[in-house]
């Protein structure tokens, strides 16, 4: 018997912080300046313009207060404590542990512009990581400055730039091959960084043609950006071609490994003939991604592409550590100092503490896992499989469509989504832009989660297809069990209406100009 | 090493039999037969070569302990590195709520199941814009250089244009970021970095030389306050009137922490702002706690060309009730792909709830205090210093927690007066030597309320020892 969950979010109607506290009320308070001090540099230091006149009309609270509404706010935040099967973010257990050792003033209050020598232990974690990440691609040197995944995108359009600009090829290069289906921050990342984007459409394998790629690469191909498999479940089994093609006509191979998971361990970017590729340390590594971010994109590439990477670069020398800031080809900086370390550290102790066979035993388990969650989503009528005529064992996630169930409930995937909270399931993934199938939702079963889970998880699905049939509507106005009712988007787009403050909510909506926010 | 008869902590399928169990279900005799989508060819030929599996909690821990403790670190120490990152008091109760596991998992649930947190960042956004005095805050992208770039882009779509004016004193780590995001000279979006001059007397930026730049072409001008370099930028609002007169947009970096006495931006005439959050509550972590805000005036003109997550408070299909969600999420590159503002993905929003938990807990009172003692410190630092046979102060009295130190008459290079201070317990400030800004042997000091008076006297009699 399928354990179905009986839930109820906490509810606390808790005021927005800015409602709360009482005039004069302190959550912190600071020393006064020192009578030295004071004696010797006075009072009032800022120069008059500068000097702030009005009150900062932040709430006036109690540290006991401030304690207890966020808390209040976590507990009205499912938070993956349900079961999340959320495809393409790759859920794991974030090791406390490591968390823990994250939080030690010896990495918590260290400063990047230290002297290396009072680094050595943080660089060698992260050397040691690189070293890793190395055997997993095959490539050369990794970097973690992206702060993530799409900023590793944008991290390669950087260092294609780079690349042809040093061969005066950057006029020519200008364009950026993809397909249809690649993650939407590798054609945004590319076009930011000023290349023009080129798509290919899906044929019917599941994955663009190898004689659509041949027509499209050309000498004014910069660069392609690839994930294999796809968020269908889909391997493109041309991929070795695809990377033969695009190098003769001289374009750079970008390997998206967001979907690494399924294949960790088994295949290698570099034989693939790949010459950079990035991993997410915030999904497939085991750092916490924290409902996004701070999070990784590791960029790691190839010794010809490795002048060109952003700075600094983390090297060994003997049995010392350094920062390699001196790399004149460099492509300049994505983002400041070398990455979200505290992450590093993190994703490097899921490797340690998975080892070589636990990380080839969990990119098993995952597909598997996903495979048996296929077969038993088949079973629920009003779903259909995405590519349903490719019959094949999927990858580590399937992209799946509520199409039918819809088009007989009216009950959309979002709807669907919502409903699942009631049952204490956090919602899935639907599906990145564009929608391929429709009413689609992609479940991503993992190494984390239990047979049991899955049932559960399974089970749910089951039971609000069943309440699509007898309740649309009550499916429809979900969630009922939540902190709060289903949001009404119609102010979203609406210029009048959106408030991204509580000013500008008091302004447009209270209609009260001088409200301070403080009750 | 890993031994596989013991089911591994972090996986429920690696009890023994659960895999046997689903191949069953699934109809497979084998592992390799569900991996047949992949050629054979395609398997990797050179086995995994990874250090030995920390299979225990304990050896996990004795290792990653072990390599920290080869670290020496700002507690251990008495720092005065700042220039991005600095060294701020983070209230312990902000590191029980962002440790929190809902807050910290991998999970981005819907706007109902993960409510909280939706609110959390609505709550970072409207204490951020009382402390800006502006409508418009979005939830932070991956750092200060990141928001400031983004800034400069917007900007360039705003009005057509495509040079941005920068403080020629512009922190070099910032400026690279910058430089990255405005393109080589050989894109066609490309966006020219056009230097302005200091007042070598003051820091600050130099007024004719900002007119004789500021042209109809230029798309922003930016500058910071306090800039790179500690100085207050008095004239803030004069600087915001000249580049509106022109056409551009007035785009102003701050430091949050500095609001609770400082002008708000909002109130000088910025139309763009961006800054640091790591001040607001988030530990240095070696550069990992970066992230970057970006703000604006309530208008479509600005809202619509932002790149991350604008969280809005919306009503609920329950009368009375207030919930939160995303507004414009069409123009971001998940809604839009490459035709989306610039892009966005997963960012620094932990962050955002730090700041919005540290913020509740500072209220305005606590701004006030924090700034004047930062403010009250850091003078008296410089002043101390000042009186250091050799040391020289290059602007006395104009910065707010960051102030210039030149030891050209020390005999002694920055670099050298490091490693002494170091041998000694103290990180000596950034050194800023070779940087392009023409002040021979100086060092970048800060301050924070942090750094009592005693320690700053330390520093000072621990100098006066070494050169």
């Amino acid at each position: 018997m399928t354990r179905i969950p009986e839930f109820h979010a906490a509810k606390w109607n808790e005021p927005v912080v800015m409602e709360m506290g009482r005039p004069g009320a302190r959550g912190q308070l600071f020393p006064a300046p020192e009578d030295e001090v004071t004696q010797a540099v006075g009072s009032d230091l800022i120069p008059g313009a500068m000097a702030r006149k009005d009150r900062a009309a932040l709430p006036e609270i109690t540290e006991f207060e401030a304690q207890r509404h966020y808390l209040h706010l976590s507990q009205m935040t499912l938070g993956m404590m349900g079961i999340s099967l959320f495809g393409t973010c790759t859920m794991k257990y974030n090791s406390k542990t490591a968390e823990y050792a994250t939080l030690r003033p010896e990495l918590a209050a260290v400063h990047p512009y230290q002297h290396p020598d009072t680094l050595q232990g943080v660089l060698e974690i992260i050397h040691e990581f690189d070293r890793i990440l190395c055997s997993l691609s095959g490539m050369d040197q990794f970097i973690f400055q992206a702060g993530g995944g799409a900023d590793a995108a944008y991290t390669m359009a950087a260092v294609a730039r780079a690349y042809w600009d040093d061969r005066g090829l950057l006029d020519q290069r200008t364009e950026m091959v993809t397909s249809v289906q690649a993650h939407p921050c590798n054609p945004a990342t590319a076009a930011a960084a000023g290349f023009k984007v080129v798509n290919l459409p899906l044929e019917e394998n599941g994955y663009p043609s190898l004689e659509a790629l041949k027509a499209a690469v050309s000498d004014r191909t910069a660069l392609i950006m690839i994930n294999n498999p796809d968020d269908m479940g889909i391997y493109n089994p041309e991929i070795k071609e695809w990377v033969r093609v695009a190098k003769e006509a001289g374009a750079l191979c970008f390997y998206d490994h967001a979907n690494f998971n399924g294949v960790m361990g088994k295949l290698s970017a570099r034989e693939l003939g790949f010459d950079a590729c990035m991993f997410m340390l915030h999904k497939t590594f085991g750092a916490p991604k924290a409902g996004g971010g701070p999070a990784v994109g590791a960029y790691g590439c190839s010794d010809e592409l490795a002048p060109y990477l952003p700075c600094p670069v983390v090297v060994k020398e003997g049995d010392r550590y350094r920062l390699d800031e001196d790399r004149p080809k460099s492509a300049g900086k994505v983002r400041e100092y070398w990455g979200n370390v505290p992450q590093v550290v993190k994703a490097y102790a899921w490797a340690r503490a998975m080892g070589a066979e636990g990380i080839q035993l969990a990119s098993d388990i995952s597909v598997v896992a996903n495979n048996y969650m296929d077969r038993k989503l088949a079973e629920i009528p009003g779903l259909e499989i995405s590519n349903p005529g490719i019959d094949a064992y999927r990858m580590e996630m399937t992209r799946w469509s509520l199409g039918p169930l819809t088009e007989e409930t009216g009950v959309t995937t979002v709807d669907f989504a919502n409903r699942m909270a009631d049952y204490g399931i956090d919602p899935y993934w639907m599906s990145h832009e564009p929608w391929i199938v429709a009413e689609p939702f992609t479940p991503e079963a993992g190494e984390l989660w239990s047979k049991e889970d899955i049932d559960t998880w399974i089970g749910v699905i089951a039971q609000i297809a069943e309440e699509a049939r007898s309740d649309p509507e009550m499916v429809k106005t979900a969630p009922h069990n939540q902190a709060i009712a289903q949001v009404k988007g119609d102010a979203f787009e609406d210029p009048g209406k959106w408030a991204m403050t509580w000013r500008a909510y008091q302004r447009k909506i209270l209609g009260d100009e001088s409200a301070r926010g403080v009750a | 090493m890993f031994d596989p008869n013991r089911a591994h902590p972090w996986m429920a399928n690696s009890a023994p039999g659960s895999l046997r169990a689903m191949l069953d279900e699934i109809g497979a005799g084998s592992v390799e037969e569900v991996f047949a989508q992949i050629p054979e060819d395609h398997f990797r030929k050179a086995p995994l070569d990874l250090p030995p599996t920390l299979s225990s909690e304990i050896a996990l821990r004795r290792d990653l302990v072990g390599k920290l403790k080869k670290n020496a670190d700002c507690e251990a120490n008495l720092s005065f590195l700042g220039a991005g990152v600095w060294q701020h008091h983070v209230p312990a109760i902000v590191d029980e709520i962002v440790g929190r596991t809902e807050f910290a998992t991998n999970v981005w649930g819907s706007y109902q199941s993960d409510h909280g947190r939706n609110q959390a960042w609505f709550e970072f956004s409207s204490q951020l814009g009382a402390l800006l005095n502006l409508d418009v805050v979005q939830l932070p992208v991956y750092s200060w250089g990141c928001a400031t770039g983004h800034a400069m882009r917007m900007a360039q779509r705003i009005t057509g244009r495509a040079k941005v004016l920068v403080p020629q004193l512009s922190d070099p780590e910032r400026l690279s970021v910058i430089r990255t995001y405005c393109q080589p000279s050989a894109m066609q979006s490309h966006i020219e970095v056009v230097l302005v001059a200091a007042d070598p007397t003051t820091g600050r930026l130099d007024l004719g030389d900002l007119q004789a730049k500021l042209g109809d072409d230029v798309a922003a001008v930016y500058f910071e306050n306090p800039e790179y370099l500690g100085t207050i930028e008095t004239e803030a609002a004069e600087i915001a009137r000249l580049a509106r007169a022109a056409g551009a947009e007035t785009i102003v970096g701050v430091d949050p922490i500095s609001l609770g006495v400082m002008t708000a931006p909002g109130d000088y005439g910025a139309d763009i702002v961006t800054g640091p959050v790591q001040p607001l509550g988030v530990h240095m972590q070696c550069g990992g706690g970066a992230g970057g805000f970006i703000a604006s005036r309530d208008e479509e003109k600005y809202v619509l060309e932002y790149n991350g997550f604008l969280v809005s408070i919306v009503e609920t299909l329950e009368e009375g009730q207030v919930g939160f969600g995303l507004a414009c999420p069409h123009q971001n590159s998940y809604g839009s792909r490459e035709h989306g503002k610039d892009w966005t993905g997963n960012s620094t929003y932990l962050w955002a709830i730090a700041g919005a938990v540290y913020m509740s807990l500072l209220g305005p009172e606590g701004f006030r205090e924090v700034g004047t003692l930062i403010v009250s410190r850091a003078r008296y630092a410089a002043k101390c210093l000042g009186e250091v046979p050799g040391v020289r102060i290059v602007w006395p009295d104009t910065s707010f927690k960051e102030f210039v130190v030149n030891f050209d008459d020390t005999g002694k290079t920055v670099g050298e007066i490091n490693d002494l201070l170091r041998a000694r317990g103290i990180f000596g400030g950034k050194d800023i030597s070779d940087e392009e800004n023409a002040l021979g042997q100086s060092a970048l000091y800060c301050v924070t309320e942090l750094h009592t008076a005693a320690d700053i006297r330390h520093l000072c009699t621990t100098l006066k020892e070494v050169l």
